[in-house]
């Protein structure tokens, strides 16, 4: 199976992968192949190379997509049948969006951005980001514009963190354990019984009374707001369980990332999430086959200088030492998942920072099974 | 070349150090290998993972499976522990609070609110980090430590995780949070105490992340005083034998030596890129970097740290 197949009839895709794994890149030729089939397509994305933003034109801090120039897309190799758009999340902005979306009334809304819990909450802390990207997410999907959204997701070290995060921060947002807190002659601390004031005064003492007078404050002031983030919630939810979304899982070869791959594919099937697939990027394929070391250095030997041949055999031997290492992560991940969904894109001689670049990883990822095979065979031959 | 000037102590004379790089780049490694330098000086040393991702004792996987969240011996003078945020919140309500701390912690839903306000997660981790690195440890039988070295999340949240302290400090203005955010907070600006040291790969996305974190660093006047770069290819071929490899491609009839010749090329392209990527950092960091070769092996193992604790040592940190 190539991308195309794989995001057949769905109009949400979700790359996600640890760091460093060449995600954003990854993101942005998925969403430029399907442009290419004829599709309205918007990538999203996070802090992409400079020089990438640049060649897609998207380092505005708009926060809405904007249309990449056809031109930026002629390059005589793919002809862009659709349309390619791309956007830089800027999560802040984002969180202060949802914010007016929802509150009452602009004066509300006001108070909130004002307050200084909310400001913390929208920028600093873990979650924001993740949450903040799904919304935006949600919000396109709800406008209709594009046929595809390709969503590059946050930064982080572990994949899981986008799964998790958002949940994290909509429990606080909804306050279910904090009401209780917040409203000591309410209901909800006469329900928690007798135990609950002296829990109240402990966390007091502890936290300091400020934190939880800015606390209250900060709940009084979303009120009926938080059902408006169960709700949303809900519907994000809904979003990504939906069959017309897939997660598409980026890694490199190498362990750790291999690790993380496996452990998010299952946790994906676990939660009944719709997994298309998995691109492996950087990889090295086997060039000795079952042929001897010697032979390499023999053959070379009739080419080369000696110690040129020498430097070069040493270089072909720390290169199959990555072939064997890749070749035994991707048995794992394959034994794991069905093999026709892994997309391999081997180690290129450069990072890929522009249109040209994406083309090169483009026959990879949108090449038929046979193409996609002679590709490799090449390299090996 | 000194890499240090006026009145900042040495980098292994500080006593708690920060490693932090974008994903992907090495920061266990590093942070592990920085441990194994400062051990081999005969300082007590641990090494401290945050939410735990446990990368290092899986480096030390030779010592099998290690207990989690505990303080653990890896080699003579090299410990680690991997921080969980809960955990350190039971800790610290127990010394902080005795009993009521005890049933604090003990609450389902104090533990509910504590863990789903933001930043609280990461004010308990970087709590615990710098109880680690204090004389008079707070933890029963917990033995000083001559350095912490933090193995600390990707740029991003990393940068947040040192804001932490300071931001609790200014919301919860008065009260024990409040002190105690501060407490950290001074630590942490404090240059004779803390040090921050940061990861890069010699890749457009990384040199570009760190080269943003020290903009940041500087902004919240907090030192960036070393730079690992990551992962550089050895300099195998000189710029006129490339001719002399490209000339031998169209003469070879061996598949093989084919093979053996692109993959010559192709590292040798990849080589200069990274070179080009490693100057435009260290011009922005006035020479303050090290550079860490590419670990050609299977996965990072005892073995491959050895050898990189001693690139770094030779670095005279």
């Amino acid at each position: 199976m190539n991308v195309a197949e794989m995001l057949d009839g769905k109009r949400v895709c979700v790359c996600a992968g640890s760091g460093g794994v060449g995600k954003t890149t990854t993101s942005a030729a998925i969403a430029l192949g399907m442009a290419a089939t004829g599709a309205k397509v918007a990538v999203v994305t996070i802090d992409p190379a400079n020089r990438l933003a640049n060649a897609l034109g998207v380092e505005q801090l708009e926060n809405e997509p904007r249309r990449v120039e056809p031109a930026r897309l002629e390059t005589g190799t793919l002809e862009v049948k659709g349309e390619l758009w791309a956007m830089m999340l800027d999560p802040k902005r984002t969180f202060d969006e949802l914010i007016d979306r929802i509150a009452p009334d602009p004066g509300r809304a006001q108070e909130i951005k004002e307050n200084r819990v909310y400001r913390e909450l929208s920028t600093a802390v873990s979650g924001s980001q993740e949450l903040t990207a799904i919304a935006k997410l949600y919000e396109l999907d709800q406008e209709h514009r594009f046929d595809l959204l390709v969503l590059d997701t946050p930064p982080s070290r572990n994949a899981l963190d986008f799964l998790d995060a958002p949940g994290r921060l909509n429990a606080f947002l909804e306050g279910r354990a904090l009401k209780a807190f917040m409203r000591p002659t309410g209901l909800g601390i006469r329900a928690l019984g007798r135990g609950a004031l002296p829990l109240l005064g402990g966390l007091r003492r502890i936290t300091g009374i400020d934190l939880i007078t800015d606390l209250a404050v900060f709940f009084q002031l979303l009120g009926d707001m938080t059902s408006d983030f169960s709700q949303r919630a809900a519907q994000v939810e809904r979003l990504l369980r939906a069959p017309t979304t897939a997660f598409l899982l980026v890694t490199s070869a190498a362990r750790e990332p291999i690790d993380e791959a496996i452990w998010f594919g299952q946790r994906l099937e676990a939660d009944g999430l719709p997994f298309a697939g998995v691109v492996v990027n950087r990889v090295h394929h086997d060039l000795l086959g079952d042929r001897e070391p010697r032979e390499v250095r023999r053959a070379l030997a009739r080419v080369l200088p000696p110690g040129l041949a020498v430097r070069v055999a040493e270089n072909f031997r720390d290169y199959h030492v990555l072939a064997r290492r890749d070749d035994h992560n991707l048995g794992r991940l394959a034994g794991q998942l069905d093999e026709r969904r892994l997309l391999l894109v081997p180690q290129l001689d450069d990072d890929v920072h522009d249109v040209e670049g994406l083309l090169r990883i483009h026959r990879y990822l949108f090449g038929s099974q046979a193409e996609r095979e002679r590709l490799i065979d090449d390299l090996v031959a | 070349m000194p890499l240090f000037s006026g009145s900042v102590p040495p980098l292994l004379d500080k006593r708690l150090l920060f490693v932090t790089g974008k994903g992907g780049v090495g920061k266990s490694t590093v942070a592990t290998a920085l441990g194994l330098v400062a051990a081999r000086r005969g300082l007590r040393t641990i090494v401290a993972e945050l939410a735990s991702q446990e990368r290092i004792q899986g480096l030390f996987s030779e010592n099998g499976e290690g207990e989690r969240f505990r303080e653990m011996e890896l080699k003579p003078g090299l410990f680690t522990i991997s921080i969980d945020p809960q955990q350190a919140m039971e800790e610290y309500l127990r010394v902080k609070a005795g009993t009521l701390g005890q049933a604090l912690g003990a609450s389902r839903l104090f533990q509910a609110f504590a863990m789903a306000t933001p930043g609280m997660r990461e004010l308990l981790s970087i709590g615990k980090v710098w109880e680690l690195a204090q004389l008079h440890r707070r933890t029963r039988g917990g033995a000083p430590y001559d350095l912490v070295i933090v193995d600390a999340p990707a740029t991003g949240h990393g940068v947040g995780l040192l804001r932490t302290p300071r931001t609790f400090a200014d919301i919860a203005r008065v009260g024990p949070i409040a002190h105690q955010g501060r407490t950290i907070a001074d630590t942490i600006a404090d240059p004779e105490f803390t040090g921050v040291v940061a990861v890069a790969t010699p890749e457009e996305m990384p040199i570009n992340e760190t080269m943003a974190l020290a903009d940041e660093l500087a902004r919240d006047k907090l030192p960036l005083d070393l730079v690992v770069v990551n992962g550089l290819y050895p300099p195998r071929f000189a710029f006129d034998e490339i001719a002399e490899l490209n000339d031998a491609l169209t003469k070879t009839r061996s598949a093989l030596a084919r093979s053996a010749l692109r993959a010559a090329l192709s590292e040798h392209a990849r080589a200069g890129t990274q070179r080009e990527q490693r100057d435009r950092l260290r011009e922005r960091v006035d020479g303050r970097l090290v550079e860490l070769p590419y670990v050609f092996a299977d996965h990072v193992g005892l073995a491959q740290l050895d050898v990189l604790a001693g690139v770094l040592e030779e670095a005279s940190l």
